[in-house]
């Protein structure tokens, strides 16, 4: 069920790093249940978006605002932005030698979701579907995180953990890049399960249309130079492949 | 007394010097050679180290002369060597010989209070989990915990199996012949100068001697140890694995070794005889206080293999090189070390292990996380004689650097006198890397645990190596010594 209070509500938000400006006065709303999109060039500014929701401490916000489900973000840390329920699926996610993924994974949904919800048969059930969903191997368990895997198994395990922690806001960094077709349908399949017709979002960050068009985005944004100059329908992310950036670049200019 | 992991826990620590004064009169007075004071006595072995002293000790203790005399050889070796050159010299400079005590310690020492045990360890004991009872005995303050059921049917196990399993006293005592036998056979008192020093006052430690293809299924632990008197400051250790037989020892424990004794100085001595298999894992946590400055040596015999498994946590300076020298053909070493240095700390450690004979294979892997300051170093040494051919050594080192006043260095040696050895080396220093610790902050995880979930990963391949239970606690151990360090 959708509430009115939207999952996540960005206001005037100015952040930069080290004195560089980077996003300049970006203003967007994901209403529950609704699918978002961002587009833009390389070097727009659309992951550092994503880390400032999520908290990354080299950035500085400002001006502006950030909320999610009508909650301050911006004085949270960020495992409690991630408690609250932000995911983020990073576009290079880190390895951490050691880190055996099953240990992970249980101590990643204990911490966010409560010790309950990480022990048991269910735990263990659903882990092992959404394995097998996302065609990820079971011996990837006793593997390190992230570790050695190739560029597609990364964004498969960012998936798998993003099934498991059940957000309440999806942040997908470029996930469709490096993934093979099966994967992207499979990542567009568990998006829409997460967020439609539930009190969820989801924001995705892509340079492709093929992702989008299988989850069919309620709304789509074109970020230039740390600013949302167009949103449009899902026909938005065609016309901008067909035509690229920089007739709305002009048009900025002459805004 | 059954501890957290269900099994016993028997930490003999400072027991002979916990021998109440009265006990200690009663020893010292059945001694001849000259008692006239007991009192003054008990004094005499407080502080510093002269050959009486060294005699005093041999005597109290009822050995056999040639014990005497070695003791009495390697005092005075201790006395004319010169500190060694290496790890950390000013700090070694700083050690007082003349303000430690040997043996014994007088009767006010010995009534220790749990309220003298400094509050960052007992909060640490609190947060371990550590049942109150078990923390007083840990940190030295209650004498003796022990169950007796569970340490009979240990022993009755082993003694079944004809496998011997004494502290070092005792061996002495019941097994003269097997210690006179092995007894400074692989670090002679003359190897260092802490060797020697050992030698002149050891006491307490393991005498373990398993028989002809005996191989013992369960770890043993120094915990098991009966009627051990001292975990103390001078352990002598000695394990004979015969032939075919094998064994794998545990000494040592997560939890902070609390010592008001400023140096620790053990020796170790295993013996591989053909085809037996020792295997010697250790655990450490000192205090902040101590030097831990110990010679662990063993020697593998044909097709024999020694595994060293070294945990060293916390003490001031602990400089400790695992060695195996791999005198019959086609035997094998294996090194597996880690070392966490925090403030004011230095962790010299590594491996040696020299090639004897031909087909031996060797491996090392050292692993060092630096903190708040801390200071970890690898010192390795790897050689083969001319005479070995076909030898494989593989060296790895890693180190791990929290913060930028942290520091670590390597210092590998490699003589190969044979053209015919494979060898490989590897290093690595890295720092904790941002980013690491937002993707683990991204997924719930303060940065405190963030932190120790990248250092527990790195020290993981040695975790894996100790039994599940000290794996556990090292893990806990790591997280704790992580926590308060985000500033
Ligand atoms: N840590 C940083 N230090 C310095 N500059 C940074 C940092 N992070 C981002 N920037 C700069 O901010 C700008 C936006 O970068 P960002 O990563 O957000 O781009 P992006 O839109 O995600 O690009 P891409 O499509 O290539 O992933 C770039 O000019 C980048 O160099
Ligand atoms: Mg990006």
């Amino acid at each position: 069920m959708a509430s009115d209070i939207p999952v996540l509500e960005i206001r005037n938000l100015h952040a930069g790093i080290d004195d560089t400006p980077i996003l300049r006065g970006i203003e967007l709303e994901i209403p529950a249940g609704e699918i978002h999109a961002i587009m833009g060039r390389n070097g727009s500014g659309k992951t550092t978006t994503a880390n400032i929701i999520m908290g990354h401490p080299d950035f500085e916000v400002t001006d502006g605002g950030v909320q999610l489900d009508g909650e301050n973000l911006l004085d949270m840390e960020p495992w409690e932005r991630a408690r609250a329920g932000v995911f983020l699926s990073f576009q290079y996610p880190q390895a951490v030698p050691g880190l055996q993924v099953g240990n992970f994974l249980r101590k990643s949904v204990a911490a966010i979701r409560g010790e309950d919800e990480a022990k048991g048969a269910e735990f263990r059930k659903k882990l092992k579907d959404s394995m097998t969903e996302l065609d990820i191997d079971r011996s990837f368990l006793g593997r390190y995180v992230n570790d050695g895997f190739s560029g597609g198994e990364k964004k498969r395990f960012e998936i798998l953990q993003l099934m498991l922690l059940q957000p309440k806001l999806a942040i997908l960094d470029e996930t469709d890049s490096g993934l093979d077709i099966d994967g992207i349908r499979t990542v567009a399949k568990g998006i829409n399960a997460a967020v439609r017709g539930t009190d969820s979002g989801a924001l995705i960050i892509t340079h492709y249309s093929r992702i989008l068009e299988h989850v069919q985005p309620d709304r789509v944004h074109v970020l230039i130079k740390g600013r949302i100059v167009k949103s449009g329908g899902p026909e938005l992310a065609l016309e901008l492949e067909e035509r690229g950036y920089e007739w709305l670049e002009e048009a900025e200019k002459s805004a | 007394m059954v501890g957290r992991s269900g099994k016993i826990r028997l930490i003999e620590k400072g027991m002979v010097r916990n021998m109440a004064a009265k006990e200690a009169r009663e020893a010292v007075g059945e001694y001849k050679a000259g008692w006239h004071d007991p009192e003054n006595a008990t004094i005499r072995f407080d502080f510093g180290l002269s050959e009486q002293v060294v005699r005093d000790i041999s005597a109290l203790k009822n050995e056999p002369d040639w014990m005497t005399e070695i003791r009495v050889k390697a005092f005075h070796h201790f006395e004319n060597r010169p500190m060694p050159t290496w790890g950390n010299m000013s700090m070694l400079e700083e050690i007082d010989f003349d303000s430690i005590c040997y043996y014994l310690r007088s009767s006010d020492a010995t009534e220790k209070d749990w309220e003298d045990v400094p509050e960052n360890i007992r909060d640490t004991f609190d947060k371990l989990g550590i049942p109150e009872a078990e923390q007083k005995w840990l940190s030295g303050v209650t004498a003796q915990y022990e169950s007796e059921a569970v340490y009979h049917s240990i022993r009755e196990d082993l003694e079944q199996q004809g496998v011997i399993f004494l502290d070092m006293d005792s061996g002495l005592k019941e097994y003269p012949e097997l210690v006179k036998k092995w007894f400074c056979s692989v670090v002679p008192f003359q190897d260092n100068k802490f060797s020697a020093l050992n030698t002149a006052v050891w006491s307490g430690g393991s005498f373990i001697y398993v028989p002809k293809g005996v191989h013992v299924e369960m770890p043993v632990q120094a915990y098991f140890r009966i009627n051990a008197k001292n975990m103390g400051q001078f352990e002598r250790t000695l394990i004979i694995a015969d032939e075919g037989s094998s064994i794998h020892y545990v000494e040592g424990c997560t939890a902070p070794t609390y010592s008001t004794d400023s140096l620790h100085s053990a020796v170790v001595e295993l013996i591989a005889l053909p085809g037996a298999h020792i295997r010697y894992s250790t655990v450490q946590n000192w205090s902040a206080n101590v030097y831990n400055l110990v010679t662990k040596r063993g020697i593998a015999h044909e097709n024999a293999k020694i595994e060293w498994v070294d945990g060293n946590i916390g003490s001031k300076l602990t400089m400790k090189y695992p060695a195996v020298i791999l005198k019959g053909e086609g035997s094998h070493a294996e090194v597996i070390s880690v070392a966490y240095s925090g403030k004011g700390q230095h962790q010299d450690a590594g491996a040696k292990i020299h090639h004897l004979a031909s087909n031996t294979t060797s491996k090392i892997l050292s692993k060092s996380i630096s903190k708040d300051g801390g200071r970890g170093s690898y010192r390795g040494m790897v050689s083969v004689s001319p005479k070995a051919e076909n030898c494989k050594l593989n060296v790895v080192c890693d180190a791990l650097i929290l913060d930028d006043g942290s520091r670590s260095d390597t210092y590998p040696t490699m003589e190969v006198a044979n053209p015919s050895a494979r060898c490989e080396h590897e290093a690595s220093v890295s720092k904790v890397s941002d980013e690491q610790v937002f993707y683990l902050m991204s997924r719930g995880h303060s940065e405190e645990e963030a932190l120790a979930m990248i250092v527990n990963g790195f020290f993981e391949p040695f975790t894996r190596e100790l039994p599940m239970e000290y794996a556990v606690e090292l893990n806990k151990l790591m997280a704790l010594e992580m926590e308060g360090s985000i500033g």
